[in-house]
C-alpha cells in the first residue's frame, strides 16, 4: 500500500517538480517568485487543449508545440513586465508578477469562460497490475515525460554555452556581464525554458485529472513555489526533490485520512524545515560579509 | 508640548474633520448613496490592515504574506462573540479579543520564523496564514467551509473611519518614537543595528505583531459590517489584495498606504460597469503603475502638513527627492 | 596595574576546515590604543567579528570587564555584548542610510535609554521631555565632533570621510568601554587621514577608553597606537610598542618586508 501511495505521490510530484523548476530558475537568475508562472502551466494545458481538440494532433507534437508557444510567451512576459523593473526594488517586479497573473488568469475566463472544460483523451488509459500494485500508461507517461525533460534540462545548463551563461548570471551578473555573456538574452532563454517546462507540467496534468480551468495555475503555482523553497531556491536538482517530496507528503497525508489537513501539513514540514535550514534542503548558508 | 506641535496636531486634526463634513454633506445631498457609504467603510477597513502590513513590511523591512491568516483570526473572533453575545458591548470585547488572539499567535509564530530573511520569511509566514484557514475550515466551532452568516452588524461608516485615524496616529507616533527608529534601523542595517545594542529579533516581533493586531483588527470589522464570514474569504489572494495598496502606496509610507487604499477602492467602483473585464483592466492597471512608478507612488515620503503650511519654502525638500 | 578591559584566551575558529584565527591571546587594558595590523587575509576582522560576536569562536573565550571583573561572553550575541560595552565600526561602512545624521545617532542611544511604546503612542510630557533630552546628547556629541551643521542630512549624502566619522559618533554614542576600529582610514585621503589621526588621539583622551584598531595605514597605526598586535596566518606573530615592532626581524621578514 505504501509503495501504491508513494508511486502515486512521485506522479503528481512530477509535475511539481516540473514547475518547481521554472520557479527556481527564474529565481536563482533575477530573484523574482515568478507569480505568473502557475498561468504559464493553465496556458500550456490550454494549447494543448486546443492543438488536440481542434486540430488532433498527435499527444507528444501538441506537448512540443504548446512547450514552444509558451516558450516564446514566457520571454514576451519577460520582456515587457519584467525587464523594465530589472534595476527596481524587487517587490515592484513581484506586483507585475502578480498583475501578469491576474491577467492571464482573467483574460482567459473572459476569452473562454470560466469553466472547467474536459481534456481531449488523446491517449487511452490502460490500468498495468504488478501484484498489489496499479500504475496506468498515463502515469508511466507523466514520470517518464518529466524525467526526460529534467535530463534535458541537466544536459543544457551543464553542457551547452547557454546554460553555461545562465550559471555565471546566476552566480554574479556583474562579472557575467564583464565576461562578455549577453545578460538580456541569457534570462529570455531562462524564462523560455522555465515556462516550457511549465507548460508540459500543464498538459501533463490535463491528460491526468481530464480537466482544466482557467484557475487551475493557481494552487499548484504555490505549492511548486513552496517546492522550490523547500529544495533550496535557486538550486535545479532541489526543486526537482522538493516537488517530489511535496507530491508523496501530499498523497501520505491523504492515505492515513487527513486529507482534510494535507496542504496544512505541507506548510507545517516546510516551516519546520526552513527553521532548521533556512535555506531549503539543499540549499547553501550564506555568510554575510561583515 | 510645544506651540508649533499644539498647531501640526490641529491642522490634521481640522484636516480629519474636514473630511467627515464633506462625507457627512456628500450624504445629505445624494453625491454619496448607500453604495458610496459601504465603499468607503471597506476602503476603511483595507487601510487598517494596509497599514498593518506597512509596519511589518516597510518600516520593520520584514516580507510577510501571511496578512490574511491574521485578519482571519479576527474576523472569526468578531463573527463568534458577536453571534453569541450580540451588543455593542459584545462586539467592542469581540474586536479585543481578536487582536490579542492575532498578536498572541504572531508572537508564537514571530520569534521563530522572524530569523528568516527575505522570501523565506514570506513563504513562511504564508504557510501559516494557510494553516490557520485550513484549520479555521476544518473546526466544527467555525462552522467548517461554509462559514458563519447573519452576524449581527455594528459598523458604520464613523466607526470605521474613527478606527482608521486612530490606527494612523498610534503607528505614526510609534514609528516617530525611539521604538520605531530601532525598527526601522533593522531594517536599513541589521548587522549595524546589532552592534549598537539592539535586539533585532525584538523590535521585529514588535512590529509583527502590532501588524498582525491590526489585521486582526481589520478582520474583526468586515466581518461584523459584511455580515458574514468563510474561509475563502481569507486566502493567499487576500494577503496579496492588502500587498498591492502598500506597494502601489510606496513601501514604508504611510501617506502612500492612505492614498492608494482609497485610490484603489474607487477604482474598484468605476471598474463594476465593466462587467467581466473588470480584473483585466485591474490587471493591466497593476502592472503599468508598477512599470512608471516602481516605487511605488509616494516612495518612501510622506505627505506633510507642517511643509505645507508651515515652512516658508526655503527649505530644501530632502524627503521628497526621492519619492513623490 | 591597569585594569583589563577585554581579553580572548585562544581563541580559535574554523570554516569549513580553514583555520581562520588560530589560538589567539590577546589582552586590552583600561584607556589603551593598540594597533592590530598583519598582512591581508590574516585574520584580523574575523578576530574582531569573534570578539564583537558576528562570528561563534570553534573555541577559545572572550572577557570583558563587567563591574571590575573579567566576565565570559561567549555565548552572548552581539547586541548583548554591545549593551556590556563593546562598540565597533566596520570595514564597509554600514550607516542606517535612509536616516538623518542625528537619527543615526538617536538609534544608538536606543539600548541604554528606557523608552516606553506607551508614552510615544499617546505622546505625554514624558515622551516629549525624553525626546528633547536625547537629542540634546545626540547634538552634543555631533559637536565634539562639528558635525552639528550635518545633523539634519540624510546619513547617505554626506561626503565618504564624514559617512567614517559619522560611524565612529554613532560609536561612541552607545557610552562603551571599549572602541573597535576597523580600517578607519581605508579609501581616505591623506587630508582626511590626518584629520582621522587627531580624532582617535582626541577619542581616546576625551571619552577615557580602550580603543582597538586595524590599519594598513602604518603612519597612522605607528602615530597613534601604545601597543601593536600583528596577526599572520591566524596567528599573533609578535607584540609590542610599535618602536619594538618596526624592529622585529620576524615582523620585518613576514609584513613590512613586503613593502620595502
Amino acid at each position: 500500500m505504501i509503495i501504491q501511495q508513494l508511486i502515486n505521490g512521485m506522479i503528481l510530484g512530477s509535475v511539481y517538480a516540473l514547475l518547481a523548476l521554472g520557479y527556481t530558475m527564474v529565481y536563482g537568475i533575477i530573484k523574482l517568485i515568478n507569480f505568473a508562472h502557475g498561468d504559464i502551466y493553465m496556458l500550456g494545458a490550454y494549447f494543448g487543449y486546443f492543438f488536440l481538440r481542434v486540430l488532433h494532433l498527435n499527444f507528444f507534437i501538441a506537448l512540443i508545440l504548446s512547450m514552444a508557444i509558451c516558450a516564446v510567451l514566457g520571454m514576451l512576459i519577460e520582456f515587457i513586465a519584467y525587464r523594465p523593473l530589472r534595476h527596481s526594488p524587487r517587490i515592484a517586479v513581484l506586483i507585475s508578477a502578480l498583475g501578469v497573473s491576474f491577467f492571464l488568469e482573467n483574460g482567459m475566463s473572459y476569452l473562454f469562460g470560466s469553466d472547467k472544460r474536459s481534456f481531449p483523451q488523446a491517449i487511452e488509459t490502460t490500468q498495468y497490475h504488478f501484484g498489489s500494485l496499479q500504475i496506468s500508461n498515463i502515469q508511466i507517461i507523466i514520470i517518464t515525460t518529466a524525467i526526460v525533460l529534467m535530463i534535458l534540462l541537466n544536459i543544457i545548463v551543464k553542457k551547452t554555452k547557454m546554460g553555461r551563461a545562465m550559471r555565471a548570471v546566476s552566480a554574479d551578473e556583474e562579472a557575467a556581464i564583464l565576461m562578455g555573456i549577453n545578460v538580456n538574452r541569457t534570462i529570455s532563454f531562462t524564462f523560455a525554458i522555465g515556462s516550457a517546462l511549465a507548460a508540459a507540467g500543464g498538459m501533463l496534468i490535463g491528460l491526468y485529472y481530464n480537466n482544466i480551468d482557467p484557475l487551475m495555475g493557481m494552487t499548484p503555482g504555490i505549492k511548486a513555489f513552496v517546492a522550490a523553497v523547500l529544495g533550496g531556491i535557486g538550486i535545479i536538482p532541489g526543486a526537482a526533490l522538493g516537488g517530489w517530496l511535496i507530491g508523496i507528503l501530499e498523497t501520505m497525508t491523504q492515505a492515513v485520512g487527513l486529507s482534510n489537513y494535507k496542504d496544512a501539513i505541507v506548510y507545517a514540514i516546510l516551516i519546520v524545515i526552513l527553521l532548521l535550514k533556512p535555506t531549503g534542503i539543499l540549499g547553501k548558508n550564506k555568510r554575510e560579509k561583515v | 508640548m510645544d506651540k508649533a506641535h499644539i498647531k501640526y496636531t490641529l491642522s490634521w486634526a481640522t484636516l480629519a474633520l474636514m473630511i467627515v463634513i464633506l462625507i457627512v454633506v456628500m450624504t445629505m445631498f445624494d453625491i454619496i448613496g448607500p453604495y458610496g457609504l459601504t465603499t468607503i467603510v471597506l476602503i476603511g477597513i483595507n487601510l487598517i490592515a494596509a497599514i498593518g502590513l506597512n509596519l511589518i513590511i516597510g518600516m520593520s523591512g520584514q516580507f510577510s504574506l501571511g496578512h490574511a491568516g491574521f485578519m482571519a483570526i479576527g474576523a472569526y473572533a468578531t463573527a463568534l462573540i458577536v453571534t453569541a453575545v450580540p451588543t455593542i458591548f459584545g462586539f467592542i470585547m469581540s474586536l479585543f479579543v481578536g487582536a490579542m488572539l492575532s498578536g498572541i499567535v504572531a508572537l508564537i509564530v514571530g520569534i521563530p520564523t522572524l530569523r528568516l530573511r527575505g522570501d523565506y520569511l514570506a513563504i513562511a509566514t504564508l504557510g501559516v496564514s494557510e494553516i490557520i484557514r485550513i484549520l479555521i475550515m476544518n473546526f466544527k466551532f467555525t462552522h467548517g467551509p461554509a462559514g458563519i452568516f447573519a452576524i449581527p452588524s455594528f459598523v458604520n461608516w464613523p466607526l470605521v473611519f474613527g478606527m482608521a485615524v486612530l490606527t494612523i496616529i498610534v503607528v505614526v507616533n510609534l514609528v516617530r518614537s525611539p521604538t520605531g527608529r530601532a525598527i526601522i534601523a533593522v531594517r536599513d542595517n541589521e548587522i549595524a543595528a546589532e552592534s549598537l545594542g539592539i535586539n533585532t529579533t525584538k523590535y521585529k516581533v514588535i512590529a509583527f505583531v502590532l501588524g498582525a493586531v491590526l489585521a486582526a483588527l481589520a478582520g474583526g470589522l468586515r466581518a461584523s459590517f459584511i455580515q458574514s464570514v468563510s474561509p475563502q474569504d481569507f486566502t493567499f489572494m487576500q494577503s496579496i489584495t492588502i500587498l498591492i495598496i502598500v506597494v502601489l502606496g510606496g513601501i514604508g509610507s504611510i501617506s502612500g498606504t492612505v492614498v492608494t487604499a482609497i485610490a484603489l477602492g474607487i477604482l474598484d467602483v468605476i471598474l463594476q460597469n465593466f462587467g467581466s473585464l473588470r480584473m483585466v483592466i485591474y490587471a493591466v492597471v497593476l502592472i503599468v503603475v508598477m512599470l512608471f512608478r516602481p516605487q511605488g507612488l509616494f516612495g518612501r515620503s510622506e505627505f506633510s502638513l507642517k511643509k505645507m503650511l508651515f515652512d516658508s519654502g526655503g527649505n530644501h525638500d530632502k524627503d521628497h527627492s526621492k519619492g513623490a | 596595574m591597569t585594569k583589563t578591559i577585554l581579553k580572548a584566551h585562544e581563541l580559535r575558529v574554523e570554516f569549513g576546515g580553514v583555520t581562520a584565527v588560530d589560538k589567539v591571546t590577546i589582552e586590552a587594558h583600561e584607556n589603551e590604543l593598540i594597533g592590530l595590523i598583519g598582512p591581508n587575509g590574516a585574520g584580523k576582522t574575523t578576530l574582531f567579528n569573534l570578539l564583537t560576536g558576528v562570528y561563534k569562536p570553534t573555541s577559545g573565550d572572550v572577557f570583558i570587564d563587567n563591574h571590575d571583573q573579567l566576565s565570559p561572553i561567549n555565548q552572548l550575541s552581539p547586541y548583548k555584548r554591545a549593551q556590556l560595552g563593546i562598540a565597533r565600526t566596520f570595514q564597509n561602512i554600514r550607516l542606517f542610510k535612509s536616516r538623518t545624521v542625528i537619527e543615526n545617532v538617536l538609534i544608538a542611544m536606543t539600548a541604554a535609554n528606557k523608552s516606553y511604546p506607551i508614552q510615544a503612542i499617546l505622546r505625554t510630557p514624558k515622551f516629549y521631555q525624553n525626546e528633547a533630552q536625547n537629542r540634546q546628547k545626540a547634538m552634543s556629541l555631533l559637536e565634539i565632533f562639528g558635525m552639528t551643521q550635518v545633523a539634519d542630512e540624510l546619513a547617505n549624502t554626506l561626503p565618504y570621510g564624514q559617512q567614517r566619522r559619522l560611524e565612529i559618533v554613532r560609536a561612541l554614542a552607545t557610552t562603551p568601554k571599549i572602541l573597535f576600529l576597523d580600517e578607519p582610514a581605508a579609501g581616505m585621503n591623506p587630508q582626511e587621514t590626518a584629520e582621522l589621526t587627531d580624532l582617535i588621539k582626541q577619542i581616546q583622551v576625551q571619552f577615557k577608553m580602550t580603543i582597538v584598531l586595524i590599519e594598513h595605514d602604518m603612519k597612522l597605526v605607528m602615530a597613534v597606537s601604545e601597543r601593536l598586535y600583528v596577526l599572520e596566518y591566524g596567528k599573533v606573530l609578535a607584540t609590542g610598542t610599535p618602536k619594538d615592532i618596526q624592529n622585529n626581524p620576524a615582523v620585518i621578514k613576514a609584513y613590512l618586508g613586503e613593502e620595502g
